[in-house]
Order: structure tokens, then C-alpha cells, then sequence
């Protein structure tokens, strides 16, 4: 460690392509993490509300939407496989190029060099090469909206045979389910190599006296997070290798003998539908935790400072984010209870799965403990992650429903697990993003935004998420299935258009409000106050840099770490908190 | 500020209790033998669930509201408490592992639950977008089928009209009579890509997987007709995918299935 906490700092770049284009400097690539997952977010929102203008009126006529979207809006009414189009790229979109780039890619290449007081990353070129490929990946992916038959109808999941077939099984399962294949093994390889990244950064790169114990939980969920990366990805890029073979090689993994297709009789024989599902999820379900841990751990972060007060259970926070990031291994199966898996794989997954509920307590628990006896300062970043607690246990604990082998039967593939992920890995991890944001935009670009705008920009977007998604829980009950065009087919789900219609309102009021929030960062780019070195009077090692931090991080300091990461109120102190660097205090024992 | 974010936090909790009374709407009735013990084992974790929910909720909004930052207040500086730690991962685990033991027993009745031998036998065969329903006829055996006799029009599932057991199997497209108070015996099975045959009133959804002949087994106890949706995505008209669950007594149902044997 003494030597790679002295490493060759690469120089500053000089041409203004090596400085914001292709640039090895890991702050400028967290900036353009964050700007790509920004571009997805907006574009996969828009799409979420032209899903829900179908369902809240399926049968009005739009007209003005058929000049924007002549293919899909024939009429003015948006056609069914427009619908299952626009719901394959949502959840793509948003899982892959959102929720896995913002909190990793972005603030984690941002932050974790800093936060543990290295220069950058352990593998800069590495470190660019993973951005530009998915940022590739990101346009095969938005390339697929333009193809013949467009973007695929198979949904994020791509279930086998449906995604295997070609069109002969539905339009957009030509062209467009190829490039989504060639989208997301280019967005595996590149998460591989930023999980190497991570994780030899964290265990090499860290400064004197950062020891494990020492650093952030921040730090903690990126580098948990990366080693879910590094084991998840590779079986997904497999898979949908795979899957790109059945389709174009004439192979035969994941097709059975005896299909016939609209007549058609297909000639592969010997693969395994159930085998798709093994793969994507084995992914899928420690995908939840890529997810939602660096989540976790920005509202950690954000909690103890706002709060002055150390997190509560530091080492039960760090056993707790590991024993979820190795149980979310070993559950997978919970997706697949009535797929035709044996009954008795289905009795061991559901109990593991409720076993994951443990750790989640945990955290939960740690929190509550974390704002007791506090001195809470609300700042917009506080909110958001008070926001994020909330959220986290509403869209954590209808996972015991879930979970459970009978209980699921009913429920799966109706909107209850739609309320459910929506709220978990949707948006408890969005408010892990916002509350990051509002935290540290600051220190990215040396101005403060604008806390009035921001609360604003809370206040209707907790309410609003919680008007959307707690119905849908109900209306999963009531027995509305997802992935529904429109639900006018069956009597049972007659009841559900109020719903609907309510939960379509509430949509467009929380998308609406989501403008606040572009403007607030657009007008705190250029006009914002400017930021000082610690705003926040925080006491991890980015509060001790400039705002930006200069090209090395620290302007050619040595840093020596003394204190844990979150030593607020500490008796004898000279100040409220004590940064990590600080002089040791005397010993008042 | 504080006082704001703890009203609103409770008011959400409020407004979940509230929707969640089942005043709101809920379940669609059901008609069948396993059901109550599945509506129970909800209804028992709903019962944890709302506790924790609420616990949770009410502990937050109330610590943002008593822990604001007030004049003249120190925070309490504590790293935890590991007991305190100790005992959640205690009650949590007790709590969670033994909800799931319980609700493995309806699991098991479903699935592994040995039928009577006069169980009446049907077989799914779903399609994009239909659903294809036989039954093995007088002699009670399903009859060979051939990939390559498949026609959608004549012959749906492709029936061996070489094999003798084929020849009384009847075939019936999106409508399934089965007799009321009788073991129903199902092989679900797929033509082309993955369906799921889900029947709200059953509490029975079981994906038909491509390759596989998958069993499942109900027992209806209550006549009437009742909708048949697919719950998984199959394509462009998976919304539309619809099929009926006709529950009739014994002799209706032999007289059903007399009339359809004549075709």
C-alpha cells in the first residue's frame, strides 16, 4: 500500500479532447457517467408517460402524438405493440443505463478515489474505455427505436422463446432485439471492467491510514457493489451471447423441439426456456442490489452529517451491506416460483429470500438510530434521504408478500411486484441519486444549487411516488396484470380504470416536477452560489479539497488518515465534527 | 420543516392503512379448495407486514420531528449499540424465517399433494393468443401427438388420428368446463413461446413453458364461469389473451363433454 499511495499522478491533460472527451481523469468520467444516465432518465420517463396515457384511456385518440410518433400512434391512439415497445425500453433503459450508471459509474468513479485519498482510479485507461462503451452501448440500445418492426416487445426480461424467435413471434423481435442484445453485452463488458476498477482501486490505491474500518460506507457499497458487478455481469453477457447465437447461429439453447409458431413449425431442438430465466436472473436479482446498495450507503453518508452524529453501528452497516450483496446470490429463484421450477428449489429459495429481510432490518434500524438524539439540519440532500429511508421500507417490506412460494402465486406478474420493484430499485434508489446530487454537486462543480427549488422539488416528488406506486399495490391485489396494454378485456379488471386514471394523474404531476429539478441544476451549473470546500461541514476527504478538487485530487498533499468517517459531536472537539484527517484529539479518558 | 416532513410521512401511512382495509377493493372472490389457506397466509403477513410498516414510518417521522436541530441541543454521540444490534437480527430472522416455513404448507398441498385416481384430466396447450383445452375422452387416455399435424384451424394440437387413444380425445378452444367438487388434474404445456394460465378466482397462475409438461392440480368448489388470463408477456395480444372457466355439476359436465365428443 505504501507504494500505490504514491503512484505516478498521469499529468493534466492540455487539448480539450483529452480533458473532456476522452479523458483518463476519473472526476471528468463520473461527469459523464452522470450526464448519459441523465439523458436516459429523462428519455425513460418520457416513455413511462406515454404508457400511462394508454392505460388511465386506452380507447382516446391523441392526434397531435401521431405527428410526433407516426408508426406508433396510427389514429392517435397508441398501438399495442407501441406499448410493449415503449415498456421493453423503460425498464432496459432505466435498470441498465440509470440505476446501474448513475450511483456507480457516476458518483462512484467521482467519489471513491477522493474518499479514500487516491489520485484516481487504479486503471485510468481502463477506466475511459469502460465509459465509452457504454456510452456505445447506450446508442445501439437507443438505435433500436429506429430499426424495421422497432424496438423489441419481449420486455426488459427478453424470456426466451420470445426474444429467440425472430419476428415471426411479434414485430421488433427482428433488428431491434439484436441490437438490444449488442447493447447489453456491450454494457456487461463495460461494467466488468469498471468492476475491476473498483474494486482493485479500493484495495490498493488507499491513503496512510485509511484503513478498511476507516472508510466511508459510501465506499463500502461502491466496493460491494462492484464485486456484484464483477460475478453478475459475465453470466449475463454469456446469456445473451447465447441468445444472439439461437437467433442468428441456429443454435439451440434456449429453444425446445415442437414449437410452432403462427403455423410455423420451428426446426431447432433441445434448449431450455427455463434455462433463459436461470441466467438473466442470476444476474437480475443481484442487479436489484447493484442497484439500490451505493443507495444505501449515500444515505448513510448523508444521514450522519445532517444528523451530527456518527452513523449508528458502523460494523453491523459494513456486515449488513456485504450479507446482502452475498445473499442476493442465492435467491434468484423467487422470480421463477410458477415458472415449472422443482417445488422444492422454490421451498429453499423463498426461505433465503426471506433471509435477506434480516440485513434490510438492519440498515433500516441503524437509521433510526443514526437520527436519534441527532441535531437534523434539512437540507435538500437530508430530505432526500430521509426520503430515501421511507421509501426503502414501503418497497422493501412487501417483499415478505413476495417472497413467499403461495403468497406469490396470485400475485406475480400483476402490479403488486411492479409497486414493489418500483418503489425499491426504482425510486429509493432515484432518491440515493437525488439525495448525491444535491450532496455533492457542489464539490463537482463548485457551485451550490438552489435549496429552495430543491425542496420544492422533494415535496412533490415524495408525495408524488407515494400516490403512484402504494395504489398500485392494491390494484395488483385486485388482480391487474402487468405488461397490459390495456385492461378493458377482462370483467375482473373493470374496477381498475379509476385507478388507473388516478395513478396516470399523479405520474404526470411527479414527471412534471422532475423539470424543477433540471432547471435547478442547469441555473446552479452557471449561476449557483459558489461553493466552499465543505458547505456541508461534512468530514470525509472530499470536504478537504477545493471546489472541484484539482486535477490530483488533493493539489500534491499526502494525506494522513486519523478518525472513522463519521465523527460528529464529538465531546472535547474543537467543532461539531472532526474531519478524517485532523490532528488525533487528546485523550480525555 | 421537520413538522411537515413527519405529517406527511404519517399521512402516508395513514392513507395506506386505510387503503389497505380492503374497503378499496381487493381479491377477487375465490372459488376454490386451497384458497382460503392462500388468502390466509396473506392475510397473516399482512398482519407483519403492517406492523413493521408502521413501526418503521412512525419511529421516522417522529425522530425527524423530536431530533430537529433545536437551540441549545447536543447530539447524543454514540457509535450503537451491539446488543441492540444482536436482538433485530434475532427477532427479524425468527419473525421472517418462520412466515416463510408457514407459508410453504399451502405451497406443498399445491404441488406435492398425491391425487385420487378418479381426478378428471385436462390438458392446457397455450398459443399466441388462445388457449387450447383436451380432454383424454372415454378411455381416460391422452391420445400421441405430432408437431408437424399442427394447424391451427383443423387440428390445434396436432392429434395422431393413427393413434386409437387419439380419437375420442376432445379438443375445445378458450373454454374449460370442469365439474365442481372434483380433483381437476392439469398438464400445462406451450406451442410457441412461454404463457402463464392464470385463474384470479382459483388462485392459480402456473407459467405453460415450451418444452415442458408442467402438472398443477385445483379442486373448484363453486359453479359458475370464471376468466382465464395469461400473466405472462407473450407477445402483441397479450392483453387479449382470454379464455373461461366454466364450473358446472357432474352431469352437466358429461353432457358437455358428450356434446363436444360428437363434433
Amino acid at each position: 500500500m505504501s507504494d500505490s499511495a504514491h503512484p505516478a499522478v498521469h499529468p493534466a491533460p492540455t487539448t480539450f479532447i483529452r480533458k473532456w472527451v476522452f479523458s483518463t481523469d476519473h472526476k471528468i468520467i463520473g461527469i459523464q457517467y452522470y450526464f448519459l444516465a441523465l439523458i436516459a432518465v429523462f428519455t425513460g420517463l418520457a416513455l413511462s408517460v406515454l404508457m400511462r396515457l394508454r392505460l388511465a384511456w386506452p380507447a382516446e385518440s391523441w392526434p397531435w402524438l401521431e405527428t410526433i410518433f407516426p408508426v406508433g400512434f396510427e389514429g392517435g391512439v397508441m398501438s399495442p405493440e407501441f406499448y410493449l415497445a415503449m415498456l421493453t425500453m423503460h425498464g432496459t433503459i432505466m435498470v441498465f443505463f440509470v440505476l446501474t450508471t448513475a450511483p456507480q459509474g457516476g458518483f462512484g468513479n467521482y467519489f471513491l478515489p477522493i474518499q479514500i485519498g487516491a489520485h484516481d482510479m487504479a486503471f485510468p485507461v481502463l477506466n475511459m474505455l469502460s465509459f465509452w462503451v457504454t456510452f456505445l452501448s447506450m446508442g445501439v440500445m437507443f438505435a433500436a427505436f429506429f430499426v424495421a418492426g422497432g424496438a423489441p416487445i419481449s420486455g426488459w426480461t427478453a424470456y426466451a422463446p420470445l426474444s429467440a424467435l425472430g419476428e415471426v413471434a411479434g414485430p421488433g423481435l427482428g433488428s431491434g432485439q439484436d441490437l438490444w442484445i449488442i447493447s447489453i453485452a456491450l454494457f456487461c463488458i463495460a461494467s466488468l471492467l469498471g468492476a475491476l476498477n473498483f474494486i482493485t482501486t479500493v484495495l490498493n490505491m488507499r491513503t496512510k491510514g485509511m484503513s478498511l474500518m476507516k472508510m466511508p460506507l459510501t465506499v463500502w457499497t461502491w466496493f460491494t457493489t462492484a464485486i456484484l458487478a464483477l460475478l453478475s455481469f459475465p453470466v449475463l453477457l454469456a446469456a445473451g451471447i447465447l441468445l444472439l447465437l439461437d437467433r442468428l447461429g441456429g443454435t439451440s439453447f434456449f429453444i425446445p423441439a415442437g414449437l410452432v409458431v403462427s403455423d410455423t413449425v420451428i426446426e431447432n431442438s433441445g434448449g431450455s426456456p427455463i434455462l433463459w430465466q436461470h441466467l438473466f436472473w442470476f444476474f437480475g436479482h443481484p442487479e436489484v442490489y447493484i442497484a439500490i446498495l451505493p443507495g444505501m450507503g449515500v444515505a448513510s453518508q448523508l444521514l450522519s452529517t445532517f444528523a451530527r452524529k456518527p452513523i449508528f453501528g458502523y460494523h453491523a452497516m459494513v456486515i449488513a451491506v456485504f450479507a446482502i450483496g452475498m445473499l442476493g446470490f442465492f435467491v434468484w429463484g423467487h422470480h421463477m416460483f410458477v415458472s415449472g421450477l422443482s417445488p422444492f428449489s422454490a421451498l429453499v429459495f423463498s426461505i433465503l429470500t426471506l433471509a435477506i429481510g434480516v440485513p434490510s432490518a438492519i440498515k433500516t434500524f441503524n437509521w433510526l438510530g443514526t437520527l436519534w438524539g441527532g441535531k437534523i439540519r434539512f437540507t435538500t440532500a437530508m430530505l432526500f434521504a430521509i426520503g430515501f429511508v421511507s421509501l426503502f421500507v414501503s418497497g422493501g417490506i412487501t417483499g415478505l408478500f413476495l417472497g413467499q412460494t403461495s403468497v406469490d402465486v396470485q400475485l406475480h406478474d400483476t402490479y403488486f411486484p411492479v409497486a414493489h420493484f418500483h418503489m425499491i430499485m426504482g425510486v429509493a434508489a432515484i432518491f440515493g441519486i437525488f439525495g448525491a446530487t444535491y450532496y455533492w454537486f457542489p464539490k463537482m462543480f463548485g457551485r451550490m444549487l438552489h435549496e429552495g427549488l430543491g425542496k420544492l422539488h422533494f415535496w412533490l416528488t415524495f408525495a408524488g411516488v407515494n400516490a403512484i406506486f402504494i395504489p398500485m399495490h392494491l390494484m395488483g391485489i385486485m388482480g391487474q396484470l402487468r405488461r397490459y396494454a390495456e385492461s378493458t378485456e377482462f370483467k375482473f379488471m373493470e374496477p381498475l380504470q379509476p385507478y388507473q386514471e388516478f395513478v396516470t394523474i399523479a405520474a404526470f404531476v411527479t414527471a412534471a416536477a422532475q423539470l424543477l429539478f433540471l432547471v435547478n441544476f442547469c441555473w446552479g451549473m452557471f449561476k449557483g452560489r459558489k461553493a466552499g470546500e465543505n458547505p456541508w461541514e461534512a468530514t470525509t476527504l472530499e470536504w478537504i479539497t477545493a471546489s472541484p478538487p484539482p486535477h490530483d485530487n488533493f493539489g500534491g498533499r499526502e494525506l494522513v488518515v486519523n478518525h472513522g468517517a463519521y465523527e460528529y459531536g464529538v465531546p472535547g472537539a474543537p467543532r461539531d465534527y472532526v474531519m478524517q484527517t485532523d490532528p488525533p484529539l487528546e485523550t480525555t479518558k | 420543516m421537520a413538522l411537515a416532513l413527519a405529517v406527511l410521512i404519517w399521512a402516508i401511512v395513514l392513507a395506506s392503512v386505510v387503503l389497505f382495509t380492503g374497503e378499496f377493493g381487493w381479491f377477487p372472490p375465490q372459488i376454490s379448495e386451497h384458497g382460503d389457506a392462500m388468502d390466509a397466509q396473506f392475510n397473516l403477513t399482512l398482519i407483519v407486514v403492517a406492523i413493521g410498516f408502521i413501526l418503521a414510518q412512525v419511529a421516522l417521522g417522529y425522530y425527524v420531528w423530536r431530533y430537529r436541530d433545536r437551540s441549545g441541543a447536543r447530539a447524543v454521540y454514540t457509535h450503537g449499540n451491539a446488543k441492540v444490534e444482536v436482538a433485530t437480527v434475532l427477532i427479524t430472522a425468527v419473525t421472517f424465517v418462520t412466515l416463510a416455513i408457514i407459508g410453504q404448507r399451502v405451497w406443498i398441498d399445491l404441488h406435492l399433494e398425491e391425487l385420487p385416481e378418479d381426478a378428471v384430466q385436462v390438458e392446457v396447450t397455450a398459443q399466441q393468443f388462445a388457449w387450447n383445452f383436451r380432454y383424454p375422452g372415454p378411455d381416460g387416455k391422452f391420445g400421441k401427438t405430432v408437431t408437424r399435424l399442427i394447424n391451427d384451424q383443423l387440428n390445434p394440437v396436432g392429434l395422431d388420428s393413427r393413434d386409437p387413444a387419439s380419437n375420442d380425445d376432445v379438443v375445445t378452444l378458450n373454454r374449460m368446463a370442469v365439474p365442481v367438487n372434483r380433483d381437476i388434474r392439469l398438464t400445462l404445456r406451450s406451442k410457441d413461446v412461454t404463457h402463464s394460465f392464470f385463474v384470479p378466482a382459483l388462485r392459480f397462475k402456473q407459467d405453460t413453458t415450451p418444452g415442458l409438461a408442467v402438472p398443477g392440480h385445483f379442486k373448484a368448489l363453486k359453479t359458475g364461469e370464471y376468466e382465464i388470463a395469461c400473466a405472462e408477456l407473450c407477445g402483441l395480444q397479450h392483453y387479449k389473451m382470454k379464455g373461461f372457466l366454466m364450473v358446472m355439476s357432474d352431469q352437466e359436465f358429461e353432457a358437455w363433454l358428450k356434446e363436444r365428443a360428437e363434433f
